[in-house]
């Protein structure tokens, strides 16, 4: 099955680069793993909850920043610091799901943007933890067992937690919760009217793609070695729509598809010209009005056979 | 706190107020006739300052180059419309959001290809390079109170367009209820294409405003983008009036809270704490702002439907 | 979805670096769009002339310069330092202007034991505590020419004087610099926010606490901005401004024009200084370049003839890391300035002019050294540094 030998080549990479002499290579693709991660978590509130986010980076952002300001006050173990950043950023979805689902449409869009971008300020504000210019992370988590200073390592826990996170995104949509969400998605006064208390199926939602997203968070600081909160800046949240969006929302590998294609295309296309972002726009403006399904849609349509 | 001073800092509020009111007209007539989410407003508004600034560098003075600049920008704004995103007012608001964003990249790689990194250089008309007494006592740059003035007249010639002509009535129709308005056989298209090129001339006369007191650089309709995106839906989506009320608001609260916000909290706070609270509170007051008015009015304070 | 992984593995191929240690690698990450572009520029420029001086080579070997914009952001910074110590496998990196940026960036240089040259940030963290051997700076530590200003302020007896920077660790460094020699009272000491253009709000509040001179450190198009705000405000007549050489140097006189004349400012390097380098430097860079040089584009050059002067002394062999920087250490060539030599933390001892703003005898407006404000100052924080 496709799948499976793209897990097997996922596997089988790291390795391969490090006979080639491409080291630099496993650290773009841990990154393409992370945003892929990241741009998933969104899938869920975008492609099965239908709730067009645009602060989601916030919740990336703050799990970053929950990392890294851990490291700096001496706490390095990832079994403390990375739950503590899931359980950041499902605290922030709360508090910002919780008011924020009470609009629709365009003021949804808008109040959730408006509290990413305090959440910006309010990072900016720590001046003991760097505020405008971001804080580098002191040492990287350590992982019982695993020495994540080796990039090779990194990169395997990285795809772990990215092939858990898919795995349980597949049972969620396919549990009786996803079905409720579905639900909603196509037609919510009918659900309310069945008796379902929407607004709660919403939250929970949300709420555990903000988890998964502070997750990510934990694991792109780690990559980077840097945060600042331009990460939480909504721009960055437009980028991980876009991902999305490019890759095919409500696809179960969307975030993963959409992620690889444009963080791989930025790399690529970097080296030719330094108008890449040119080449970018294009290829995003051909998929709106060719494939508006993303890259899924595309596959699923047939896509380039063999 | 004495009297001059908060006369200066509220006429700075009223200058960017106006300013925002330019760029937020626009946009909220595209959203509330064509139901169109534009984020590559911002980049028509670069678009706008950079004409300018070239128009003002080729003929030598401010006064020939503005009106070019708008006649420029407009009808790139005109061609845009007609030419790519006219084919986007039937699509979701995500395919909306996702085509206007590749724009703004594709907008900002061009605008570098053609006029290179550095910021251009636009200067005030020498004329207003001087103060005028506002009153007696209270001198105040004759440029920014003549960006007032321009502001002003610009919010009454589009009320009167607005309110007493053919086109204005239209543009309300249009507004209100879209589908009645072409059921009514209004010529749709050729609505949309001038309502378009009358927000594509408003960006570039902010862009030419502020060119000379920001800088003409990439990337910067992105900041003020947000900003009007507030205004927008303070005011209500497709009322020109709520952007007016809504920009002055904005420009208010935002001008004023960060003129007196961090010296009001040492009034009572200890120093450091209100040197760190001041300037973050300052910088989230305009999404406060925002999300108090939702809440009170949840869609807006002038909506154009319903 | 094979396809187009095997296609982007392939397009990735074309890209592996080959390993040269015939080739000098120096990265340079710099500011190169945006309003402060001109700073970023004029280092690379100068940086290109003394590349240029040297025919195409530094201390012999032939110069492979891997030029990077890292448009103001410490997160664009850090992007391409990874990329430029780990895919083009870099032997120097050098070029930031700003001092967030090259915080930043900085540890993860250290760690790869690559040496950075700056030829402009000079952050006092740097200088002291957090001092490294792989660090070298060849323009100023952040606080020096503020503390000339300061002093020069103090001397003229101003007693009310309103403090203006962006707060970010330049911005910081140049004001504890300023109050360092500056003992007098300041009606107001204000941190605007970085890369900020529009000072409505602050001038409104200068004007109200009515000090009898400002000092700003504002450089580039901040400074530019500030400086014409200042003048349309009618503050200018009334109040004098003074400020480090950054804020007043021939970008911003190109900029504002007229009404910079009259302007006092400190710096380490002018265009009249009289030595044959300089006088080469800047009659050079002015034919290819089509116009004056900054004390930026000063930077760049000692910048070039520092790396070039260390390499030929280890012969081509910098891989030697210990024998690189004992070369990097003894600066042994001739700087536009005149005389350099590093202190202890491997920042300069050096004079620091006063400088004025006037007609020059070609009718040009451009900044002329009226006086020499201290001599063989080294910076505050020396003594921290354990090296």
């Amino acid at each position: 099955m496709a799948l499976g030998s793209i897990l097997i080549a996922a596997i089988a990479f790291p390795f391969a680069a490090h006979a080639l002499g491409w080291d630099y290579y496993v650290g773009v693709m841990t990154r393409v793993m992370i945003y892929a991660l990241a741009a998933s978590s969104l899938n869920l509130v975008l492609g099965y909850g239908g709730m067009i986010s645009f602060g989601h980076a916030a919740f990336f952002g703050a799990g970053a920043y929950c990392v890294a300001i851990l490291a700096q006050e001496g706490v390095v173990s990832a079994l403390v610091a990375w739950p503590l950043a899931v359980a950041v950023g499902v605290a922030c979805a709360l508090v910002i799901g919780a008011v924020s689902l009470r609009t629709r449409g365009l003021y949804f869009i808008m109040i959730t943007l408006a509290f990413a971008q305090m959440l910006y300020y309010f990072f900016v504000s720590l001046k003991a933890y760097g505020g405008e210019d971001g804080i580098n992370l002191a040492a990287r988590s350590r992982l019982p067992g695993f020495d994540l200073r080796d990039e090779t390592t990194f990169y395997l826990v990285v795809l772990a937690i990215l092939a858990g996170c898919l795995y349980f995104l597949r049972r969620l949509a396919a549990s009786r919760f996803g079905a409720v969400l579905h639900g909603i998605r196509e037609n919510e006064p009918r659900m309310t009217a069945l008796g379902y208390p929407t607004y709660r199926y919403r939250l929970v939602c949300f709420t555990v793609a903000g988890g998964a997203a502070g997750l990510a968070g934990a694991l792109i600081v780690n990559q980077h070695g840097f945060v600042s909160p331009g990460l939480l800046d909504w721009t960055q949240s437009g980028t991980l729509l876009i991902m999305l969006i490019l890759g095919g929302v409500g696809w179960l590998y969307g975030g993963v598809a959409g992620a690889a294609a444009m963080l791989l295309l930025e790399e690529v296309l970097s080296h030719w010209t330094g108008y890449w972002k040119l080449g970018l726009g294009i290829v995003l403006l051909l998929v709106v009005l060719r494939a508006p399904g993303g890259l899924g849609g595309w596959l699923a349509r047939g896509g380039a056979r063999g | 706190m004495n009297a001059l001073l908060l006369l200066e800092q509220g006429l700075n509020g009223l200058q960017f107020g106006l300013m925002l009111f330019l760029l937020a007209a626009g946009l909220t007539l595209v959203f509330g006739v064509m139901d169109m989410v534009n984020l590559a407003h911002g980049s028509l508004y670069m678009i706008g300052a950079y004409l300018m600034a070239t128009a003002a560098q080729a003929t030598g003075s401010f006064w020939i180059a503005l009106p070019l600049a708008m006649a420029a920008t407009a009808a790139i704004g005109m061609a845009l419309e007609s030419g790519l995103l006219r084919r986007l007012y039937e699509r979701d608001h995500l395919s909306q959001v996702l085509a206007t964003f590749a724009l703004i990249l594709i907008a900002n790689d061009l605008v570098r290809m053609i006029w290179g990194p550095q910021a251009l250089l636009l200067d005030a008309p020498r004329a207003l390079a001087r103060t005028i007494e506002v009153i007696p006592g209270a001198p105040y740059p004759a440029f920014r109170a003549f960006i007032i003035g321009v502001g002003l007249a610009v919010a009454a010639a589009l009320y009167w367009m607005i309110a007493r002509t053919r086109i204005g009535a239209l543009v309300r129709a249009g507004a209100s209820n879209r589908e009645m308005a072409l059921a009514l056989g209004v010529n749709v298209k050729r609505l949309f294409t001038l309502v378009f090129g009358l927000g594509a001339a408003l960006c570039a006369l902010a862009g030419a405003m502020l060119g000379p007191l920001l800088a003409v650089q990439i990337g910067m309709g992105e900041a003020i983008l947000i900003q009007a995106f507030v205004v927008v839906v303070i005011g209500g989506i497709g009322s020109i009036r709520g952007a007016l009320v809504g920009a002055l608001l904005v420009g208010m609260v935002d001008t004023i809270g960060r003129a007196f916000l961090p010296a009001l909290l040492r009034g009572f706070l200890p120093n450091n704490i209100a040197d760190a609270l001041g300037p973050t509170l300052a910088a989230m007051a305009i999404y406060i702002l925002m999300a108090a008015v939702l809440y009170w009015k949840p869609t807006g304070l002038f909506p154009a439907r319903g | 979805m094979k396809r187009i992984l095997a296609a982007a593995a392939l397009a990735c191929v074309g890209f592996h670096p080959a390993g040269a240690a015939d080739k000098l690698k120096i990265g340079f990450i710099s500011t190169l769009s945006g309003p402060a572009a001109a700073l970023g520029v004029d280092i690379r420029d100068g940086l290109n002339l003394a590349i240029k001086h040297q025919g195409g080579k530094l201390g012999g070997l032939p110069v492979d310069l891997i030029v990077g914009d890292d448009t103001f952001s410490p997160d664009v910074g850090k992007q391409l330092t990874e990329r430029m110590l780990k895919r083009d496998d870099v032997h120097i990196m050098t070029g930031i202007v700003f001092s967030n940026i090259l915080l930043a960036v900085a540890p993860a240089i250290f760690q790869d034991q690559t040496f950075y040259v700056s030829p402009n940030a000079g952050p006092a963290e740097l200088a002291g505590d957090r001092c490294s051997p792989f660090f070298f700076n060849v323009a100023w530590q952040n606080d020096n020419l503020h503390e000339a200003m300061g002093k020069h302020v103090a001397d003229k007896g101003y007693r009310n004087v309103y403090l203006i920077a962006p707060n970010y660790p330049a911005g910081r460094d140049a004001l504890n610099g300023f109050k360092r020699f500056y003992k007098g009272a300041t009606s107001g000491e204000v941190y605007t926010k970085l890369g900020q253009l529009d000072y409505a709000a602050e001038l409104a509040q200068l004007r109200a606490a009515k000090p009898d001179a400002v000092f700003i450190f504002l450089p580039g198009g901040m400074g530019i901005n500030f400086i014409k705000q200042y003048n349309a405000a009618g503050l200018a007549a009334a109040v004098p401004l003074f400020g480090p050489g950054f804020s007043a140097d021939e970008d911003v006189i190109r900029a504002v024009g007229e009404g910079m004349q009259g302007m006092f400012n400190s710096s380490h390097w002018n265009r009249d200084i009289d030595n044959p380098q300089n006088r080469r430097f800047v009659a050079d860079f002015e034919k290819d370049y089509g116009r004056a040089p900054t004390l930026y584009a000063s930077q760049g050059y000692d910048a070039g003839l520092l790396i070039d002067s260390a390499v030929r002394a280890v012969k081509g062999r910098i891989e030697d890391k210990n024998a690189f920087r004992a070369a990097l250490r003894k600066a042994d060539f001739k700087s536009v300035r005149g005389a350099f030599r590093f202190n202890s933390n491997h920042y300069p001892i050096q004079d620091y002019y006063l400088r004025l703003i006037a007609r020059d005898e070609k009718g040009r407006l451009t900044n002329r050294i009226v006086g020499t404000i201290f001599r063989n100052h080294s910076d505050a924080y020396v003594k921290s540094c354990k090296m």
